[in-house]
């Protein structure tokens, strides 16, 4: 059977039990509000019914918050090594990011290394915001980060 | 006044709102550097329009004196006064550039350049103001003639960035341009004779001891013989070119590497600029402004220039442009992703 998905079968992992937010963040008196690392996890892929969570694109390892510095890392795993919704998923993360977010925060995004065929192009490309304020423009791109989005607000 | 006696401070004269998004860019009026002509700026933001910004005379404040807007239809990612303050060009993400006319304190658009297949992200103006250079997404570089009756035609596009071009500039004296790219690299353009086509006559790359990341904005400083590059590599570089030989007409004379500036930021450099007393501003994702001068002790190195002086959070936000006044006072102005202008005055401690 020919499939048009880049990955067609992906391997879907349980989602993590989480009862209380926040739990696993780094805790810091001195921010009002910590930063929610979890809050990233109920992304959609952008190829199937799963979160990024469920497809192990993101871990809780993989997201390094912190608040004193305002700073926020996050690593992603693609599903396949070609996979090219590599930058789409880079662009759902910023946006879910830069929307969460107090706007003082920096925010460096990349995918894990060794995990993605063009590894520095997606990098570099998803840290330029001069780029990724373009492709906010597009409507249908914008479309389409904020349908994977949707559940992660719910 | 003696920079490096230290004591010098970068005061903030006024934050200056309006815009509802980031302010990516800003121009200074060259026509209001004399003493007697109120000082203007023009800023261009993500909210799809321009500003124009005036110094009252009398209270020494600024206000916001035209919004130029229902044009562009996307960003406005930067603008250009033409050489007599006469003309204002505005590139945008939406694939023009337009250029408006000062008529009596009214903007008007009196031309639309289209062209380039998608964002324009630069746009400059040559010394006699008979050129004007665009770039953008689609790798390409233009040039355009200005011709009678506010009418701009492409001359050439040219081709050789592998990547989006960030930036255009031309020398601040002669009729050679350059451009830097996402492809890590600054190309520079030159023609032989006036009619001629122009040509990528040098590229300065990283085997030249160039740049390993976006190179996003360059500036020169007055007499135009050396020019600073700032990148997402986190370094400034210095290179310096032969004009002399240039400006006799003996033909290209090439830009050396003249020192790298690295170890002051710890994230992207968006924009630099070389004030007339040799002052080079850089504004960057970390939120500050750093000034640097040429260092007076004449090492055996050479050429090297250090930190004059770092004002930390000049913005909440990323400094997206820094462009110093051309007049007589040492005025700077910062735009930022927090949609705010800030005006300063570099001045010593009481």
């Amino acid at each position: 059977m020919v499939s048009g998905l880049i990955n067609a079968n992906p391997i879907v992992y349980e989602k993590k039990e989480r009862r209380v937010r926040n739990e696993a963040a780094v805790p810091d008196e001195y921010a009002v509000e910590p930063i929610d690392q979890l809050e990233i996890f109920d992304i959609l892929d952008p190829e199937h019914p799963y979160s990024l969570e469920e497809l192990k694109v993101i871990t809780e390892d993989a997201i390094e918050v912190d608040n004193e510095r305002s700073y926020v890392r996050v690593t992603f795993t693609p599903t396949v090594e070609h996979c090219s919704m590599a930058t789409v998923i880079g662009l759902c993360l910023r946006v879910k990011l830069m929307r969460s977010l107090p706007s003082r925060y920096k925010m460096d995004i990349r995918v894990a290394p060794g995990t993605h065929a063009t590894e520095a192009a997606v990098n570099k490309q998803l840290n330029d915001k001069e780029r990724v304020a373009a492709a906010l423009e597009n409507p249908n791109l914008l479309d389409m980060v904020d349908e994977c989005l949707a559940p992660s607000y719910a | 006044m003696e920079l490096l006696d230290g004591n010098l401070e970068l005061k903030e004269i006024q934050k200056l709102q309006g815009h509802t998004d980031r302010v990516w860019s800003l121009a200074w009026n060259p026509a209001t550097a004399a003493a007697d002509v109120p000082k203007v700026f023009a800023s261009c933001s993500g909210d799809k329009t321009v500003r124009i910004w005036e110094e009252s005379p009398s209270t020494r404040s600024w206000d916001c004196k035209a919004v130029l807007e229902e044009t562009h239809t996307r960003t406005v990612r930067s603008c250009a006064w033409s050489p007599s303050g006469r003309l204002l060009a505005t590139a945008s993400f939406d694939a023009t550039t337009a250029i408006w006319e000062n008529v009596g304190g009214d903007f008007e658009c009196v031309s639309t350049l289209e062209g380039h297949e998608n964002e324009v992200k630069s746009v400059s103006w040559n010394a006699s103001g008979s050129l004007l250079a665009t770039c953008g997404r689609d790798k390409t570089v233009w040039i355009w003639e200005v011709m009678p009756g506010n009418e701009f035609e492409c001359i050439q596009v040219l081709q050789g960035h592998t990547q989006d071009v960030k930036m255009v500039e031309w020398h601040p004296t002669m009729d050679i341009l350059f451009s830097c790219s996402y492809d890590n690299t600054v190309k520079v353009w030159w023609s032989d004779d006036a009619d001629g086509d122009w040509s990528c006559v040098q590229t300065l790359g990283e085997s030249s001891n160039g740049h390993s990341s976006t190179v996003w904005s360059l500036a020169f400083n007055a007499k135009g013989d050396k020019l600073v590059t700032c990148s997402d590599d986190l370094t400034m570089k210095i290179w310096e070119a032969d004009i002399i030989r240039m400006q006799s007409g003996d033909g290209y004379a090439p830009w050396n590497h003249l020192c790298t500036l690295s170890g002051y930021h710890d994230r992207t450099i968006f924009s630099v600029h070389w004030s007339r007393e040799g002052i080079i501003a850089s504004g960057a994702a970390d939120d500050a402004v750093r000034l640097f001068v040429e260092s007076k002790d004449g090492s055996m190195n050479g050429s090297s220039y250090q930190l004059l002086l770092k004002k930390e959070k000049a913005h909440d936000m990323d400094v997206n442009s820094v462009q110093w006044c051309p007049g007589e006072k040492r005025l700077l102005a910062s735009a930022s992703d927090d949609g705010t202008i800030k005006i300063w005055e570099l001045g010593t401690l009481p």
